[in-house]
């Protein structure tokens, strides 16, 4: 995939976010759709951009409300856009919002549209609850029923366990295991310590804590007046732990296996609510409508593997193709922003980069892409310490990366998230 | 050919038998009762009686309004005698209209779209069979009432003894409308249905009624076994508890109106005579006091207002407001912002000093748009629309693309001058800037501006989204574009706009001034707070002053009061002793101490007795109820006076409407300038005079008054 086709090059001009909490506290209140709705109506506010310039908003979530399941069109009817504003969702699990973009970016560089809005959100506080199958066969044969007595009779054969909600799923279907699981496994197989996955966590928070001290997320994080009765205000993300330390994390039980397990709740990604939104331009309708780009799309690249060999090693594979798109190698990347599903996830595929082994046998390379140096890697901290809303991940790290390009007025970032079902997407950004 | 092919206001078809009637004025764009449709509808009458291949009857109209009542400017010629005389025609009319299914068997069904009301209302009362569109523009009705008059075609009569005796006072002696689906729920129309079929459900109800009887309302036990069923019973079935019910209302009505308002006690003793003495006493009271009211001043005073409130002031060259700014998010910001994004559907982006104070604005707006979410006066998704419409901020992102700013910071000029500048700074040159400021001159904060014709006064009165007024402030440099622009937004928000010239407190917050200013005069000579209030409560106003000053905030009073003694000397100044309430730190509700005594949760008790120690005075109570009412009223008409002859105000009517609207000044009265017309202003100088020897240079009678006492001249 060129950067430029016929001409046109994909620009991200402008981006925004919620502020990210642990389900169930500061924004349990919200839905899904009132974070959406809510980051793009103020991303909209504050770029100027005439609604009526919008070809179309493509946005995801994983936790799908079962009342809003085509969010992307949920958001267009909801907010003042308008209503003649085409729209459609995706769902591709941590990757949902860089598919989003994508999606968008390959529309533009088609000719297709010229102005997107993408993005995603989810909150976890409002996971649907689903009922057992005896329960909703009951129901859906009372509603046909004719009269009272069939109906009563229909109703005669529920038994008391079929009442009990569902619980919602967290293993995977394919699999039967949970992610957690899943990373535990990859830890085992690359060898990786409960100390380097705490250390991992910890450089995590304390980069993220500098971050939001340095002003770096001001400007990409409004305030979120929390609905329905805006009596509340969040304004900062409130997952960042200035007071961790080793032997804090030390003292956490393992949360997947109890007695072999590295993983606890303090080297994961947490449950998180949250939203993000960036609008995406053709460059020459962005510098037309006066726009200054912060950042292009120079490729992109998405891979799936087998779930039951490393279910989340997918960056290792996407990111090479990527890097071949862009004709680059790793060492032409300046910024590197790794979605942290796990400490130890991350840990994986950073050991997959630079394995030699690795290369040859799944990338069908001589050499391996190369070591990830530390000063490159998630520089304001990454999922474990700024929360995982899933739908809104990959929007926030690029929003966070054309924002850094912008301070740095040069340079490329690359960007890549593991995803449920063993897939992964990697996007290369350059100013 | 029939004489009802060449009715003016009537369209004629007869197809397998059911007659279609439609009214279509031919003079106008709305439908409306006057001696010219009457005549065409006896014509047409005449035809359905006669014509042996009618058998039934569907009565629509060829308007986006079925009939929207009385023309209203023709009541201005009607004498007490002409409009008893047309009433009794109407009685006849509807009569026929009626007996044409009672006694000749031809069903007349009345097919409603758009606004039913009053006499609109009256004549579908008279047909067998309603049906109404689900239309939103459906509204029925009896609004007479707002007007100063009664329902007089049958109106009082026909609707209690269709919907009820209770359902039918709450309709009638409030005025307000309904729709469709309330209409269907008190038993008003028969069917509701959507607009694209009301023709032919019309068509095929009226052909079902023929060889039967009027349609009759006959409810079940389990309507019976409610609590209002049961009152049904208990009440209106027999004459005991109807005359209950009477009496009932006619105390609650005057608790409501203080006697200012005869046209509810009409229409309630037609009711009452109705059913006491039978349908014919009560149409004759009905012709009676349609009569007596017709002229009256107080319904006089109300068509007046109402008149004003119509009228369309001038928009052209109004920028379009497609995004509007708003500077501080406090009880005015946010109520300005509920309007601008609920009513005119713009982007409101509110600027706060903190994230925490922005939310309580949106918090304000969500709280304005759930309880109408609650009382079914919208959708929750629209609400949550309007809702998203508002966005808010602590910078100045988000303005560079507003079309106007309109600032409710704190009311302080420099603070207002500083935003000018900063708003001048990041917004595009043709930005309108309007201040709410309530008292100090528009030019003084245009001074601090690099494009002074941009900055106007928009000056809106608490709770912005309940009270209806807006005062438009204009200086001398205000360009003709900006001023449209304001006018035509406030418009766009549902006010009533007045356009005023600069001046300290322009006009309504001057002529409040000495309005205060006198009450606390009376209250330094020993007239008790309450005797005050009650006294203007009496007159007519919904707050008396003193309440209102604990309302709007003594120290607000007292900031206001110094800016105004400034500008115009001692007439608007409070007694010296005034100074002791601002010292004893009585603020009014907001600190709940004030000329009244609050509870925890701000709810008001009595009058707070303490507050004549802190004034070092003894309340004596020796003023005259009518001496409070002469000295308070006066010294605001005088003052409005001044304002049309200074030129503050463009016109008498601008007066009248302002202090209506915006001051509550009775409506009944019409007005300042109304009020002096109608006692002649002869007479008020005269009372001013008086004043004047007893009390001081403060009420020396305004030039203008002076003027139109010698040579006759009114006002309006």
């Amino acid at each position: 995939m060129p950067a430029t086709v016929n001409g046109r090059r994909v620009a991200i001009v402008d981006g925004l976010r919620t502020p990210f909490a642990k389900a169930g506290t500061d924004l349990a209140d919200a839905t899904t759709l009132d974070m959406s709705t809510a980051v793009v109506t103020e991303l909209l506010a504050r770029s100027g951009l005439d609604p009526e310039l919008i070809d179309r908003v493509v946005f995801g979530s994983v936790v799908q409300d079962v009342h809003a399941p085509n969010i992307a069109r949920e958001i267009v009817l909801a907010t003042p856009l308008p209503d003649t504003v085409d729209a459609y969702s995706v769902t591709r699990a941590c990757a949902t919002s860089t598919q989003a973009t994508i999606d968008a970016a390959q529309a533009i560089l088609l000719g297709d549209i010229d102005v997107a809005v993408v993005g995603g959100a989810d909150s976890l506080s409002n996971p649907p609850v689903t009922f057992s199958p005896e329960f909703v066969d009951v129901m859906m044969a009372a509603q046909a029923a004719r009269d009272l007595p069939t109906r009563l009779k229909i109703f005669s054969r529920l038994r008391p366990r079929d009442l009990a909600p569902n619980p919602p799923a967290i293993a995977d279907r394919s699999t039967g295991e949970t992610m957690g699981q899943g990373a535990e496994k990859m830890a085992r197989d690359w060898g990786i310590t409960r100390e380097e996955q705490d250390q991992f966590a910890l450089e995590s928070h304390r980069r993220a804590v500098e971050a939001w001290e340095k002003g770096i997320y001001d400007t990409e994080v409004m305030p979120f007046p929390v609905p329905p009765k805006y009596e509340k205000v969040v304004e900062r993300d409130t997952l960042p732990r200035p007071d961790t330390s080793l032997e804090r994390l030390a003292k956490l039980k393992p949360a997947f296996d109890r007695r072999y397990g590295t993983i606890t709740a303090g080297n994961a990604s947490p449950l998180t609510d949250g939203a993000a939104a960036l609008i995406l331009m053709e460059e020459g309708t962005a510098r037309r409508l006066g726009y200054e780009p912060k950042a292009f799309i120079r490729s992109y690249a998405t891979a799936a593997v087998d779930p039951r060999w490393q279910l989340l090693i997918g960056p290792a594979l996407a990111t090479p193709v990527a890097l071949d798109r862009a004709a680059m190698t790793l060492d032409d990347i300046d910024l590197i922003d790794l979605h942290e599903a796990f400490a130890a996830q991350i840990l994986a595929v950073r050991h997959a980069f630079a394995s030699a082994e690795f290369a040859r046998e799944h990338l069908g390379r001589d050499e391996p892409l190369g070591e990830i140096p530390d000063e490159k890697l998630n520089i304001y901290g990454g999922s474990i310490s700024l929360g995982h809303p899933f739908g809104a991940t990959g929007a926030r790290q690029l929003l966070t990366m054309a924002n850094e390009l912008v301070r740095r007025d040069k340079g490329t970032a690359l960007i890549s998230q593991c995803a449920a079902g063993g897939l992964g997407a990697t996007v290369i950004l350059e100013r | 050919m029939s004489p009802t092919d060449t009715l003016a206001h009537f369209r004629f078809e007869v197809a397998d038998g059911v007659a279609t009637v439609v009214m279509d004025r031919a003079d106008d764009d709305l439908n409306t009762l006057d001696p010219s449709l009457m005549e065409d509808f006896l014509a047409v009458l005449d035809r359905l009686e006669s014509d042996p291949s009618i058998s039934a009857v569907v009565i629509t109209s060829g308007k986006p309004d079925f009939l929207a009542g009385a023309n209203i400017r023709w009541f201005a010629e009607l004498t007490p005698e002409t409009g008893t005389e047309a009433i009794r025609a109407a009685h006849a009319a509807f009569d026929r209209l009626e007996r044409l299914h009672t006694h000749r068997g031809k069903p007349v069904v009345a097919a409603i779209h758009g606004a039913c009301l009053g006499g609109g209302n009256e004549l579908a009362l008279a047909c067998s069979y309603r049906i109404a569109t689900d239309d939103p523009k459906t509204r029925l009705g009896q609004p007479e009432v707002q007007l100063g008059i009664i329902p007089a075609g049958g109106g009082t009569q026909r609707l209690p003894r269709l919907i009820g005796i209770a359902p039918a006072l709450d309709l009638i002696l409030t005025g307000k409308t309904i729709d469709a689906r309330r209409a269907l729920r008190l038993g008003l129309v028969d069917e509701v249905v959507p607009s694209k079929l009301l023709d032919e459900v019309a068509r095929r109800r009226a052909k079902e009624l023929i060889g039967k009887g009027r349609p009759q309302k006959k409810p079940g036990l389990k309507d019976r076994l409610t609590p209002k069923g049961l009152q049904e019973v208990a009440l209106e079935t027999n004459p005991v508890g109807q005359h209950l019910l009477f009496q009932q209302a006619r105390k609650r009505l005057l608790e409501e109106t203080k006697g200012n308002y005869p046209a509810p006690e009409k229409a309630l003793e037609a009711m009452r005579v109705g059913f006491h003495r039978g349908r014919r006493a009560g149409y004759d009271a009905e012709a009676r006091f349609f009569g007596e009211l017709i002229a009256s001043p107080e319904s006089k005073a109300l068509r007046s207002i109402f008149f004003a409130t119509r009228r369309k002031p001038d928009t052209t060259g109004a920028r379009q407001v497609e995004k509007v700014g708003i500077l501080g998010g406090g009880l005015m910001g946010a109520g300005i912002a509920t309007v601008s994004a609920l009513k005119a559907g713009s982007f409101v982006r509110i600027k706060e000093v903190d994230p925490a104070a922005a939310a309580r604005a949106k918090a304000y707006i969500a709280k304005v748009l759930s309880d109408r979410v609650r009382r079914k006066r919208m959708r929750r998704f629209d609400a949550e629309k309007v809702q998203l419409l508002v966005t808010t901020t602590t910078d100045w992102s988000g303005f560079s693309d507003v079309d106007l700013v309109i600032e409710a910071v704190f009311e302080d000029l420099e603070v207002k001058r500083q935003v000018l500048r900063e708003v001048e700074a990041v917004t595009s040159p043709g930005t309108v800037f309007a201040s709410n400021t309530s008292s100090i001159p528009i030019a003084q904060i245009a001074e601090a501006s690099s494009r002074p014709e941009t900055v106007v006064g928009m000056h809106y009165f608490s709770p912005v989204e309940k009270m209806p007024l807006l005062e438009v402030v204009v200086t001398d440099k205000t360009s003709k574009e900006a001023e449209a622009t304001a006018v035509a937004y406030g418009l766009a928000q549902g006010k009533t706009v007045i356009v005023v010239n600069d001046g300290t407190g322009f006009y309504t917050s001057r002529i409040l001034g000495p309005y205060t200013a006198e009450a606390l005069h009376l209250l330094a000579e020993g007239a008790t707070v309450e005797d005050i209030d009650q006294a203007i409560e009496t007159w007519g106003f919904p707050v008396g002053p003193l309440r209102l000053a604990d309302e709007v905030g003594i120290d607000v009073g007292a900031k206001i009061a110094v800016i105004l003694v400034d500008a115009f000397g001692e007439r608007m100044a409070p007694p010296k002793m005034m100074e002791n309430l601002v010292a004893a730190d009585r603020k009014g509700r907001k600190n709940r101490k004030g000329f009244y005594s609050y509870d925890q949760s701000g709810k008001r008790g009595g009058v707070d007795a303490t507050v004549y120690s802190d004034l070092g005075i003894e309340p004596k109570g020796m003023v005259s109820r009518s001496e409070i009412q002469e000295r308070i009223t006066l010294a605001m008409i005088n003052e409005a006076a001044r304002c049309l002859e200074e030129g503050i105000l463009r016109s008498a009517q601008d007066g009248d409407i302002g202090a209506v609207m915006g001051l509550g000044f009775p409506p009944f009265r019409g007005g300042p300038f109304f009020w002096i017309d109608q006692q002649g202003a002869d007479r008020v100088v005269e009372r001013l005079r008086s004043l004047e020897e007893k009390h001081g240079p403060r009420f020396a009678p305004a030039k203008v008054l002076v003027e139109a006492a010698e040579s006759g001249r009114t006002f309006r």
